[in-house]
């Protein structure tokens, strides 16, 4: 395991947590190599925003350990490395009076350190944020005044505006359009092929989903399946429904094949 | 020199209305921006209880009594500031009981201070419902003091402040140390809160920190525009209400207040005016 220690970004070693008496992970243990894009799929509670937290440290698990780029969580000080994009993003204070820029600048805080200012460098970077995410047009618009579509963008280049190596993404689709998020999916899958950033998008829409990743980790308290796109639909049917204890048509976009 | 100025209280007076004017509105848009409005109140009458506690000492000891009573607030304020941040721990998911508590607490201890110390007299009233005539030369630089406390602060912390109020998960995730900025933050409002009492009073306080905000909430674009326009609102206010109450002989709390309110009714009716247009749905 040593020897591949490099090209690893998260490795998670034999992970528990619960809350009370109620377990939420049980013994999750996986490795996410560096430069993949991952899919992580679940039923509702089944504590993929736990393992989340507990990858990011927002959360200590009772048992277990998580590495990320090799290093313990804990101890862990690069954090303008890793861009995540939580859940609550879209459940957030929409009367809060901050422009589209002034929420994506808040990226880069982190960067620049306590007692210090952003400089012109700092904000030609967030206008490239908001470029590849093109949401340029909107920088001077209240984030409250935007669509839900639009704000999860808005919330993707806060991530993105430090120039992380990984980027984690919590259904950032919840109450957004089919739509909107298949352009979204494929602006990820962008992302994912130009900057060669490592991606973990949390989800539980199956179907969609797997026209964009390059590999499927299966979560209920333990991790059920880990493995390639490619292996996950040969093994999908039997697997899924057996796994959310119902029949699941995974669904195929021909136009996510390009 | 304006003839409203020439005597040295009027001076104190205004000089102070000008500082509370910019203090109160700049701490009052991080305050309602995490939803805690009320927490101006419940510090408000914590701090009524310090000075009804220094009127107390004063008739026993003559320290007491040859002190302002605004440092005894102060000393009040700021514990029971510190001591929201702590109840807000406790009840982690019922986090707007702190304010109740702290402010029955405050009232009850005012209550008691106040009737052992034989009842209300003048001083008391200027504290409950602020007065231009009472505005000591001492307390004009209390409160200068202050005011470079505060703008330091926000200067400098403005990145943190920001983050944390509008996402605290995000602030801790770019390793900002939350807990002491916001314990920071509310000792500082704490001393807003006992310096803008001379001037608009305890009981109208609040108002100062909040109805500017819920003015420029509503027409400014971005947050440091909002932070100058609470600013501004309040500005206007202090300055037109301490006219009006020097003029007209009212009770200066009350005027800055209503002209706040005549503010917030302005900008109301603005944005009904000009529209909420909803930009870009995607």
């Amino acid at each position: 395991m040593n020897n591949n220690i490099g090209s690893i970004a998260i490795r998670v070693d034999d992970l528990s947590f619960h809350y009370g008496d109620k377990n939420v992970l049980q013994h999750v243990t996986m490795e996410i190599k560096k430069g993949s894009f991952l899919g992580l799929v679940g039923p509702n509670g089944s504590g993929k925003s736990t393992l989340i937290k507990c990858i990011l440290g927002l959360q200590k698990p009772q048992e277990g350990n998580v590495y990320l780029f090799g290093e313990k969580v804990n101890k862990f000080n690069d954090w303008d490395k890793v861009g995540y994009v939580s859940q609550k993003a879209n459940s957030f204070n929409t009367a809060f009076p901050a422009t589209a820029f002034e929420v994506v600048s808040m990226g880069l805080f982190g960067k620049v350190g306590l007692f210090r200012f952003l400089k012109t460098s700092d904000k030609k970077k967030v206008w490239d944020a908001l470029k590849s995410v093109g949401m340029d047009q909107y920088a001077h618009q209240n984030i409250g005044e935007l669509s839900g579509g639009q704000q999860q963008r808005i919330f993707i280049a806060r991530a993105l505006v430090s120039d992380p190596e990984l980027l984690i993404l919590d259904e950032p689709t919840v109450g957004v359009d089919t739509e909107s998020s298949e352009s979204f999916y494929k602006m990820l899958k962008e992302l994912h092929r130009e900057n060669h950033m490592t991606l973990v998008l949390v989800t539980h829409d199956v179907g969609v989903m797997t026209n964009y990743v390059t590999d499927v980790a299966c979560l209920n308290k333990q991790i059920h399946f880990h493995g390639n796109t490619k292996e996950f639909e040969e093994s999908s049917s039997e697997n899924i429904s057996a796994f959310y204890g119902h029949h699941v048509h995974v669904l195929h976009h021909d136009h996510g094949h390009e | 020199m304006l003839p409203f100025l020439k005597y040295e209280f009027l001076q104190n007076a205004f000089l102070t209305g000008i500082m509370v004017g910019l203090l109160a509105p700049v701490l009052g848009v991080f305050i309602v921006v995490r939803r805690q409005a009320l927490i101006a109140d419940a510090l408000s009458h914590i701090t009524l209880a310090g000075i009804a506690a220094n009127l107390l000492l004063g008739k026993w000891s003559s320290f007491f009594a040859a002190a302002n009573p605004i440092y005894m607030g102060m000393a009040f304020s700021v514990g029971g500031a510190i001591f929201i941040e702590q109840l807000r721990k406790v009840y982690k998911h019922y986090e707007e009981l702190a304010i109740p508590i702290i402010m029955s607490a405050g009232i009850g201890l005012s209550v008691i201070f106040i009737s052992m110390a034989d009842g209300f007299n003048t001083d008391l009233f200027n504290y409950l419902f602020g007065s231009i005539i009472a505005v000591k030369r001492s307390d004009v630089w209390t409160v200068f003091a202050i005011l470079i406390v505060v703008l330091l602060f926000v200067f400098f912390m403005y990145k943190e402040l920001f983050v944390l109020s509008f996402d605290e998960e995000q602030g801790k995730l770019s390793g900002i140390r939350s807990n002491w900025i916001l314990v920071a933050f509310m000792a500082i409002t704490a001393l807003v809160i006992a310096a803008s009492m001379k001037i608009v009073g305890i009981l109208l306080v609040s108002a100062l920190m909040t109805l500017p905000v819920a003015a420029s909430i509503r027409i400014a674009k971005g947050f440091k525009q909002a932070i100058w326009l609470s600013v501004l609102f309040g500005e206007i206010s202090v300055i037109a209400g301490m006219f009006l109450s020097y003029y007209l002989d009212l009770a200066s709390g009350g005027t800055i207040v209503l002209c706040l309110v005549v503010i917030l009714f302005l900008s109301i009716f603005y944005k009904k005016f000009t529209g909420s247009r909803k930009v870009g749905h995607l």
